[in-house]
């Protein structure tokens, strides 16, 4: 008797929890718990004192900025503020910010947090800047483009300009410029890089370092709040091991998978993908310092003599695409009216011909020691252009020193020609033209690894840098691109691409350009 | 007859005996100072002089001159080599051992975060190799050149030659995946929320059990713990298997155990109490030196298993160029290796009474 009734009970509370979920289906996303899989620990978690994406990820989520990023492209739009005034000079802004939006502490979000936020990067004698380095407010320069910051009401906060600089948008709404709650930094002082508090969908619950990081929904959001009531980011760093963890059904979602495992993971019936070309560039710069990289034929004999394919396919494999520009295809204004140099060995030698080589000359090819994301060997790559560019008479001797060395010595134009690339900060076209491609960037440490210097790529470049309206924006680094492609200082190898693996049931996650890992829209399909 | 005479004389020297221990047991620990003196100088000119500076390392493709030279100024790196280091020996006199360049976090803090993870999974492994091994040491050596002794020694010669990176990824693929019986790595279920005490899980585990009655914790390290232990504790099984088997051989044709298998006593006896005895001294030394080597070799046992641990995290400090992080790192793993030398040396004596005599 008992067992029979046992066995009603059980069959009706079955009963009940079907029909509770079967009323769920109708579009009721909320609830779960997502574990992301991941390839490394956070450094710190506040964003402004750190330069690593595996940092930035905490900040993607706890975190919010004045302005921000949509998911999935480079667009910056209003977020903590509602809306901004740029003076007639283009040197003044005042933001608006958004009321009623609270910390996770409980505390306000108003103009003093922003003013807070943004001031201990650079003021010296504001109470927080001992805490530092902010790295990247130094290596964005934003030293030499913000002059200040003051509060003008409780809502309204002006920020003073250096010189007009437009990408300055795009840099408020990187990682590093996220509003913080000052109360929490200052009862936690130097640890605030532990204990972060924002104002994100989620807020921070817990860190075992090397292993995981625990979020939890934040209930008081103030748009609509996150589906998912926990997002767990679990460090596993062995590539093969944490698509075995996704395979088990351990996470739900990883990092960076092994090239050689995409076609598993493309065939298993519970995984799908979730792939973009990243936001970075791997290049060969010549250096146009050294002859006979001056000669514009040369330059451009180069350019026919390498096979991209043959690099993507034996390098890349399916993680990248070929490059024909200096800018990825995600970055908005990218030139796809640019025709790419063919593979034309015969041309090649015409032109070494034409320029007075015809035979040949000798060279070095500089290859930098580590994987980067734009380029995963790039030993392997010069391997491959070493004998290309013998087919063509280019001898080529292979040099490569320790990270460090390598950057110090191309910055100070050592090499003949050198691998290296880029990957984007701000989704503006102006970190990379600028940065790799302006007259500015060959002062000595050099960034313009070409020591490329041409007046009228540099005039529409600065044009666009002080022109705040977009069309007229993408117009000008159109051009700028068109100009790049002629005078051929590089030769744009590749963007690589990136993947993310994930189970079928994790819905509307979007990978974005930037690298950011935003899971305010993800829910889970039960 | 004999153990009267070793009793009679052991009352006699208990005196001196206890005498020359501490003496031999300070002597030792005195000779941590210049050892370690000797590792800090070592590992600092070592790192100072080897290429790479870990601003540049830092910053990448983005370090600009201005945040080059801001950030070396910042951390201390712009002044000259030597007074770097006359500042680091007074620090680490202090037991201050700076704080890490790369999360500016302090290097002691860091490595008591990691540590435990390392030495619970350390002992564990040692545990299940000390045991396996000397068994299969025992059996080898007893049933010689039978089946068993080939079986055992070809699996050991196995065991050493496998790459622990093939053997971690076919046991997750075998037990996790397939088998569906135990994680694929990592220290915890993170479904339990769990809130770490002494950051021993297994321990944390037992007093969560204590306090609640649930063996949830306490299963769930378990579980976690068992593969990335066979994974590191395969190559110290192999060696100690072929080092016991030989040890034993050597000690089966002594005239003693010819003796004792005369008196009449059971093999068994014969075996475990006079010959393995006799026979375990180059075992624990081995198992000493095994285990140094564990506590700083774990790195691609910890990257497997997503083994929240000292050596992986050892492994990025040098690649980052991480000074004061390294320098910690080394001197914690040098007084480890150190008193753990001292306490197979102290083993010695106990398994084997001779010694303290000598």
């Amino acid at each position: 008797m008992k067992k029979v009734s046992l066995l009603l009970a059980l069959l009706l509370s079955a009963l009940v929890l079907l029909s509770v979920t079967s009323c769920g289906k109708g579009g009721d996303k909320t609830g779960g718990v997502l574990v992301f899989g991941r390839a490394g620990d956070a450094v710190g978690l506040d964003p402004a004192r750190e330069t690593d994406g595996e940092s930035f990820y905490i900040a993607d989520n706890v975190y919010e900025n004045l302005v921000e990023f949509v998911n999935g492209t480079t667009d910056v739009v209003p977020c903590l503020a509602e809306k901004w005034d740029m003076s007639a000079n283009g040197l003044e802004f005042t933001f608006y910010l958004r009321k009623g939006v609270k910390f996770h502490d409980g505390t306000d979000m108003n103009a003093d947090a922003v003013v807070y936020s943004i001031a201990r990067q650079f003021k010296k004698s504001h109470s927080a800047y001992k805490y530092g380095p902010w790295q990247y407010w130094q290596a964005m320069g934003m030293d030499g483009i913000i002059k200040d910051i003051v509060k003008v009401d409780d809502y309204k906060v002006k920020i003073t300009l250096i010189k007009k600089e437009a990408p300055f948008l795009a840099n408020l709404a990187m990682q590093f410029a996220a509003i913080v709650s000052p109360t929490a930094a200052e009862k936690y002082k130097e640890n605030f890089k532990n204990n972060p508090v924002g104002t994100g969908p989620f807020k921070f619950v817990q860190w075992i370092k090397d292993d995981s990081i625990i979020l939890e929904k934040n209930e008081t959001y103030w748009r609509e709040k996150a589906f998912l009531d926990r997002l767990i980011l679990k460090v596993i760093p062995e590539a093969t091991a944490r698509y075995l963890s996704l395979k088990k059904g351990e996470v739900d979602i990883i990092d960076f998978p092994s090239p050689e495992d995409i076609e598993n993971i493309k065939s298993d019936s519970n995984l799908k993908i979730v792939e973009q070309p990243g936001l970075n560039v791997g290049y060969l710069a010549m250096n146009m310092m050294k002859k006979p990289f001056d000669n514009l034929l040369v330059r451009q004999a180069v350019n026919h003599a390498i096979n991209k394919a043959d690099i993507i396919k034996a390098v890349y494999g399916n993680m990248g695409v070929p490059a024909k520009n200096p800018l990825p295809p995600t970055m908005w204004s990218y030139n796809d009216a640019v025709k790419d140099y063919n593979f034309d060995p015969k041309l090649a030698k015409d032109l070494l011909k034409k320029a007075g080589l015809e035979k040949g000359f000798e060279t070095t090819l500089w290859a930098m020691p580590v994987s980067r994301p734009y380029n995963p060997n790039a030993r392997k790559v010069a391997e491959i252009m070493q004998s290309q560019l013998k087919e063509v008479g280019i001898t080529v001797k292979i040099v490569s020193y320790e990270w460090g060395t390598y950057l110090d010595k191309i910055a100070s134009y050592e090499h003949d020609m050198c691998l290296i690339g880029w990957t984007g900060d701000n989704g503006d076209p102006d970190n990379f033209l600028y940065v790799l491609l302006s007259e500015d960037s060959t002062v000595k440490p050099a960034q313009n690894y070409a020591y490329w210097k041409n007046p009228k790529f540099n005039t529409l470049i600065k044009q666009a840098k002080e022109t705040f309206d977009k069309d007229k924006r993408t117009a000008l680094y159109k051009e700028a691109q068109t100009v790049f492609h002629a005078d051929a200082p590089w030769v744009p190898v590749a963007h690589s691409i990136v993947i993310e693996p994930m189970k079928k049931s994790v819905m509307d996650f979007k990978l974005s350009p930037l690298g950011k890992r935003e899971f305010r829209e993800v829910w889970i399909k039960k | 007859m004999w153990s009267g005479y070793w009793l009679a004389y052991a009352a006699d020297k208990t005196f001196s005996l206890e005498y020359t221990m501490y003496r031999f047991i300070l002597k030792r620990l005195g000779l941590l100072i210049p050892t370690l003196f000797g590792v800090i100088t070592l590992v600092f000119f070592m790192l100072a002089l080897s290429p790479g500076d870990p601003v540049r390392v830092m910053l990448g493709e983005r370090a600009n001159k201005e945040a080059v030279e801001n950030l070396k100024a910042e951390m201390g790196l712009d002044k000259p080599m030597s007074e770097q280091y006359v500042l680091y020996l007074k620090r680490v006199v202090q037991f201050d051992f700076g704080k890490s360049i790369k999360t500016g976090a302090d290097v002691i803090d860091e490595i008591g975060a990691r540590f435990p993870a390392t030495i619970e999974l350390t002992l564990f492994a040692m545990f299940l190799a000390i045991v396996a091994g000397v068994f299969i040491g025992v059996i080898s050596a007893t049933k010689r050149y039978s089946f068993i002794d080939y079986a055992s020694m070809f699996g050991a010669l196995f065991g050493v030659s496998m790459p622990v990176f093939w053997l971690g990824l076919v046991l997750i693929i075998i037990f996790s995946v397939n088998l569906n019986l135990l994680p694929t790595g990592g220290r915890m279920d993170i479904r339990y929320y769990f809130t770490p005490i002494t950051n021993f899980y297994i321990i944390d585990g037992f007093i969560h059990f204590f306090k609640t009655g649930s063996l949830n914790v306490l299963g769930s390290a378990l579980s976690h713990i068992i593969l990335p232990a066979v994974t590191l504790g395969t190559i110290p099984l192999a060696i100690i298997a072929r080092i016991t088997r030989s040890s034993m051989l050597e000690v089966l044709k002594q005239d003693y155990i010819k003796t004792a298998r005369a008196t009449g006593m059971p093999e068994r006896k014969v075996i475990f109490k006079y010959a393995l005895r006799n026979a375990l001294l180059p075992v624990v030394t081995v198992i000493g030196l095994q285990f140094g080597m564990l506590l700083s070799g774990a790195i691609l046992t910890e990257t497997i298993f997503a083994w929240p641990g000292i050596g992986k995290w050892l492994y990025h400090a040098i690649e980052a160029r991480d000074f004061p992080a390294v320098q910690g790192g080394i001197i914690v793993i040098s007084v480890c290796f150190v008193l753990i030398n001292l306490f197979v040396d102290l083993l010695y004596t106990v398994i084997n009474p001779k010694i303290r005599t000598e």
